[in-house]
């Protein structure tokens, strides 16, 4: 038998980058844009109260509803990724080929357009607020992803790992339980992070279904005073400010998660 | 040997198992006797670990029966955690849970398969550990100790299900010289209480100190089977004789 020594490497990279004290020059990009886009926007503010100020004070609901969108989905996501890791693994081939083939339709489709089917499928049955809709297609969206996020974070856990708990007389939803998972949970947190950014960023395509977020309160800012130049240029500021310090956050607590040994 | 009349706490029967085209093991019988204490050795591939890991059926067989502690593995009405909670297995590598305190370690299988309280729990680890040696670890990480002390913790986590027979699949492989002693020095403290143990590895001296009985395997058989004596001193089968030549 030979020691099981493969650690994989989950890279879902499609959020913004997470800066490491590692890569400098990603560090040193990092400081800039953060603290480049807050200078920016302050300094607009300031010099040119009209429209930048304006905007400003115009679009924190929205901030709030981008937020919401945002928690909602990736925590439904994280639930919904989970059951489908877990299917997916599972040796039931019932609840193993559901999952699979979640995951195919989803993947396989754009978000805008899920959006919009969700919306209107939904809408059809049920009255749901627009935001409530835009969360739940978002979430399906992210659960497939996810679900391949923790399918690969499961099998990155050394096989010996499940048998050495087994031998203990575990049961393999036991073995799950205290012994993978746990594991399991410092290789995905990095790219669940990365996944919590880019649906941060993806969450701006519910504006298209009058949920009023960042991007959807600017747009209604810039046809009222025709100042879309300006408009968006704060949104884009505000965006990049929010993700930037997101991947901070996230990157702290990576770094926190791999010290705790 | 006055075996026959004892209890046997292993019975495989004409066991196969394949991988592709390849057999591993082919047509094997093995009992184990309460009490007695087999050592199985052989070149590598030969299917001595396939061999151990199907006693707890950690590894499918194709064909054959297995007993073990009166439950027939292949029996669906065997509930095979009921099997494992009474067989220890220890491994080559270890397999240390890395999250968990090496209290911890012991304590897990306890309390989640042994319903054991915590209090109940932590008092047999904490003897166990200081069994081993160890009781100063307690609280370290598995990831903090040496090999040896890991694969010692590793033991004492068996122990602490107290199982009737003990599985060790190359129990020092993968360890630095200098640690093989203190792990084998465990091996044989429990051998001298009467634990049942089956042990698959290439040390040789413990095999002719500890065995009742010698077993011999090459590509998928048994081909060789006796006392340590017997085994080390006059081998008839020419794949034995030449493996003792090369390992000794």
């Amino acid at each position: 038998m030979s020691i099981e020594a493969k650690k994989q490497i989950i890279d879902v990279g499609d959020g913004a980058a997470i800066p490491r004290k590692s890569d400098r020059g990603l560090f040193t990009a990092w400081r800039i844009a953060f603290f480049g886009a807050i200078g920016t926007i302050s300094y607009l503010a300031y010099s040119k109260p009209d429209p930048y100020l304006e905007i400003l004070k115009f679009v924190p609901d929205g901030i709030a509803v981008t937020f919401k969108v945002t928690l909602g989905a990736i925590l439904l996501a994280i639930v919904i990724g989970l059951i489908t890791g877990l299917g997916r693994i599972s040796k039931n081939r019932f609840f193993n080929g559901v999952a699979s083939l979640y995951v195919e339709i989803i993947r396989g489709i754009p978000l805008l357009v899920q959006i919009f089917y969700i919306y209107y499928a939904l809408g059809n049955i049920v009255k749901v607020p627009a935001i409530l809709s835009a969360i739940i297609a978002m979430a399906v969206c992210y659960g497939a992803y996810m679900g391949e996020v923790v399918r690969a974070g499961i099998e990155s856990i050394a096989k010996g790992q499940r048998e050495a708990a087994l031998s203990l007389g575990m049961n393999g939803r036991q073995a799950m339980i205290h012994v993978i998972l746990p594991q399991a949970v410092k290789v995905i947190l990095p790219p669940v992070g990365n996944e919590f950014i880019a649906l941060l960023k993806d969450s701006s395509l519910v504006s298209i279904i009058a949920v009023a977020d960042l991007l959807r309160r600017g747009r209604e800012y810039a046809s009222e005073s025709f100042t879309y130049f300006e408009t968006y240029t704060v949104i884009a500021l505000i965006y990049l400010i929010i993700t930037l310090f997101f991947s901070k956050i996230i990157g702290v607590m990576e770094e926190r998660v791999s010290v705790n040994k | 040997m006055s075996t026959n009349n004892r209890r046997k706490m292993v019975e495989a029967k004409e066991i196969i198992k394949v991988y592709g085209s390849f057999r591993a093991l082919d047509r094997v019988s093995l009992d184990v006797y309460d009490g007695e204490k087999v050592v199985i050795i052989g070149p590598s591939g030969s299917g001595k670990s396939t061999l151990l890991r199907s006693i707890n059926r950690l590894e499918e067989i194709d064909r054959g029966t297995i007993v073990v502690d009166g439950m027939d593995l292949y029996d669906p009405k065997t509930d095979i955690t009921k099997v494992r909670e009474e067989v220890g297995m220890v491994f080559q590598s270890f397999n240390l849970f890395p999250h968990k305190t090496v209290l911890d370690n012991l304590t897990l299988a306890q309390i989640v398969v042994r319903k054991r309280s915590r209090h109940e729990a932590e008092e047999k680890a904490m003897a166990l550990l200081e069994r081993v040696g160890l009781a100063s670890k307690a609280k370290s990480y598995p990831g903090k100790l040496s090999g040896g002390q890991q694969q010692r913790v590793a033991i004492a986590r068996s122990l602490a299900m107290e199982p009737k027979l003990m599985l060790f699949d190359e129990p020092t492989s993968a360890l630095d010289p200098e640690m093989i002693g203190e792990v084998l020095d465990v091996m044989k403290d429990l051998a001298k209480e009467g634990m049942t143990m089956a042990v698959v590895t290439h040390e040789m001296g413990f095999a002719r100190e500890v065995a009742d009985r010698v077993i011999f395997m090459d590509a998928g058989r048994i081909v060789e089977e006796g006392t340590p004596e017997h085994f080390f001193t006059q081998p008839t089968h020419e794949r034995a004789k030449l493996f003792l030549s090369q390992i000794l």
